[in-house]
């Protein structure tokens, strides 16, 4: 509709801006007055904590990259100079480097979130597949800003990753020689990868964007996972939530606080500080932590393009999960199958975590391939399943009303129809 | 996964690098610890004890460097490891973090010769080190470090103790865990054996002995405390900025809480109209 926008702003600048061009109005709609359930609890805060996360990573990450030297000569070196001779070099880099391991914490939490309490279920389907997506792009980037103070870990997980794609029937070869600018992990490398690691967050805050803009579409999902049905069930976004997510903002930064100023390498690798070493394998090469779940899968099949495909397979699960999961009911709370299920599915993860960690050797092989094989039932067969056989509780009539219907609800597998797609 | 190992993991045999990451590896290590012969006892199955746990001063969130003892270790770099261990990250005015003067860092900066530049005649000339040079290394690259070690290379000391698992208390450990083979283990001609060295053949003979220096201070140099000092040093040199980062911490941390509990407050009475 093309026209000049009818500002309802009284500040004479503000009115004048939003005539011609309403973000202010946009603003006013999509955070302040906007409708939101009113029974979050405070998992709803990791969505929020997740953006502050990324705009943390940039804000220092823009700061790193004054001061770093992308070259396999230099890297090294310069972030030491970081950590020396750059005021502030240190906090910069420290709140960095326990950044990623909190955006990552953070993102766990919310992805976990959405899986107990069904926010994958239509009309939600794509807000959930660009969940996935900003999930694949914050891996791709932390695998590469991983690689850029060029230790010992970083080049050796460099070549390992990497040579996953060696596992490409025909041209696998070819693509990792493409990828590496060479025929090693060497300066083209950290050069492409310093490239991709400053450019791939700004594609994150574009698909964040997408999320946002889904999410407003149709509307968040809550704990009891029914529809808002009634004004009243639902209260503007501000000041209720943004006050609500301040809380949890405050405590995510005692976390990352504690972190940064006590136990600044408790997540590292001591390895990242020897300089990398083509020449020198390390005795163990580990992932960062918020891979090891991945590398486990990877490790737990014994042929090497199955397990690259199991570990991408483990991904792309999730992006087809909202068409796995037949029940009609969103949130774990009235699917007393599927809550005990969901927690099964978070312990063999951890498992597969601490799988991950340790030499696939005697028991941890073990562990591994029965977690992974779990892992991929739980979303493959039990999902689809599940949804035919459970019988769910009886759901809330809404949100305000959270007590149940006086009991006139037979409880059977037929959810209220409202529940559906 | 310093943290997380130092919580659960026991410190493995480091010399079997046989990497089983499926990907393709090119070359091996080329360890100064490689693995002894097998008729005899490996000494990579000898079980490395749980690392000794030292009350250090720099521990805890309130820890600061005893200067007088990084000074001590200072004067044991000097005297003993700095004739095989570089510090390149280090600059002689970093010196102050430890407490030294100015004069006193200009003294042991000019006490040693770096490379000047070149004179008229393009030949290359040496002058006496200022604060502002790195840590004169002892070799000048790697080949002459190794030819002059048995093979073996001296690691940077720069960022020693955050580059191995255990860090600080790794150190003390490594340098007070040397002690005869167990019978029936034969050594790699030039390895030493140490009860905390992953795989327990090293490289570098035992560096100190009870009175391998003489303190100033009045301080009596036995293996103990020679060992605590320059671990002190090397964990300043490694963290020069943990004492600031640690005061700023709490600070940051106590005004955290402090807005924490704020913002509740708030949340609270912004609520209280809905219930």
């Amino acid at each position: 509709m093309v026209g000049l926008h009818k500002s309802e702003f009284k500040n004479p600048v503000i009115n004048w801006i939003d005539t011609r061009m309403p973000v202010f109005t946009m603003m006013q709609k999509e955070y302040g007055s906007f409708p939101t359930p009113r029974n979050f609890n405070y998992f709803w805060n990791f969505g929020a904590l997740a953006m502050v996360n990324l705009v943390l990573m940039i804000a220092t990450g823009v700061f790193l990259a004054m001061n770093y030297a992308p070259n396999s000569m230099l890297a090294f070196d310069s972030v030491e100079r970081i950590m020396r001779d750059v005021n502030w070099g240190w906090l910069i880099r420290y709140a960095h480097m326990n950044g990623a391991s909190m955006f990552f914490i953070v993102v766990y939490v919310h992805l976990f979130r959405g899986l107990y309490y069904g926010s994958y279920k239509a009309p939600r389907e794509l807000l959930w597949m660009l969940g996935v997506v900003i999930l694949l792009l914050m891996m791709a980037t932390a695998f590469m800003g991983y690689v850029l103070p060029w230790g010992q870990m970083s080049y050796w997980g460099a070549t390992v990753i990497t040579n996953l794609f060696s596992a490409i029937p025909l041209v696998g070869k070819s693509i990792v020689t493409w990828l590496w600018g060479g025929f090693a992990v060497d300066n083209p490398t950290l050069n492409r990868f310093f490239s991709l690691h400053y450019l791939l967050p700004f594609v994150i805050v574009g698909v964040v964007f997408l999320h946002v803009v889904a999410l407003h579409i149709t509307g968040s999902n809550n704990p009891l996972g029914i529809e808002v049905k009634t004004p009243q069930d639902t209260i503007p976004f501000h000041p209720y939530y943004t006050i609500k997510d301040s809380v949890g903002i405050c405590v995510f930064f005692i976390v990352l606080a504690a972190l940064v100023f006590f136990a600044p390498n408790f997540f590292a690798s001591p390895d990242n500080y020897i300089q990398a070493n083509p020449l020198q394998t390390p005795a163990e090469i580990v992932p960062e932590w918020y891979f090891l779940p991945f590398y486990a899968i990877l490790r737990s099949v014994p042929n090497k393009l199955g397990g690259v495909m199991m570990m991408f397979g483990s991904i792309a699960v999730l992006f087809v999960l909202p068409w796995l999961d037949t029940s009609p009911v969103r949130s774990a709370r009235f699917r007393p199958i599927y809550r005990q299920l969901f927690w099964l599915l978070v312990i063999s993860v951890f498992a597969l975590g601490a799988v991950g960690a340790h030499r696939p050797q005697g028991i941890w092989v073990v562990i591994g391939r029965l977690a992974t094989l779990y892992y991929f039932l739980h979303f493959l067969v039990i999902l689809p399943v599940l949804g035919k056989l459970e019988r769910p509780l009886p759901l809330p009539e809404s949100i305000s009303r959270p007590v149940l219907g006086g009991g006139k609800m037979p409880g059977g597998a037929t959810a209220k129809p409202m529940e559906k797609a | 996964m310093r943290g997380l190992k130092r919580l659960s993991l026991s410190v493995a045999a480091a010399a079997c690098a046989a990497m089983l990451a499926p990907a393709a590896f090119a070359q091996s290590g080329d360890k100064p610890e490689a693995k002894a012969p097998a008729h005899e006892i490996s000494t990579v199955d000898i079980p490395v004890p749980p690392l000794p746990h030292i009350d250090w001063s720099f521990s805890g969130p309130f820890g600061t460097y005893d200067r007088a003892s990084a000074q001590r270790g200072f004067l044991i770099y000097q005297q003993v490891c700095s004739n095989c261990h570089s510090m390149d990250q280090l600059y002689y005015r970093n010196l102050e973090g430890i407490g030294l003067s100015e004069d006193q860092i200009k003294a042991i900066a000019a006490s040693v010769q770096v490379p000047g530049g070149v004179n008229d005649q393009g030949q290359p000339i040496e002058r006496p080190g200022k604060p502002s040079d790195h840590f004169k290394a002892p070799f000048p690259n790697e080949q002459a470090a190794r030819a002059a070690n048995g093979g073996a290379l001296p690691p940077d000391q720069s960022v020693l103790e955050l580059a191995r698992e255990g860090g600080a208390d790794y150190l003390y450990a490594i340098l007070t865990g040397y002690a005869d083979p167990p019978p029936g283990v034969k050594l790699m001609s030039g390895m030493n054996y140490n009860t905390y060295f992953p795989g327990h053949q090293i490289a570098m003979p035992q560096p100190l002995q009870e009175g391998s220096v003489q303190y100033t201070d009045g301080v009596k140099p036995t293996l103990d405390q020679e060992a605590k000092d320059v671990v002190t040093f090397l964990t300043w040199a490694a963290n020069p900025e943990m004492e600031e980062r640690k005061q700023t911490g709490v600070r940051v941390i106590l005004f955290l809480i402090f807005l924490t509990g704020v913002t509740y407050a708030v949340k609270r009475r912004v609520w209280s109209d809905l219930h």
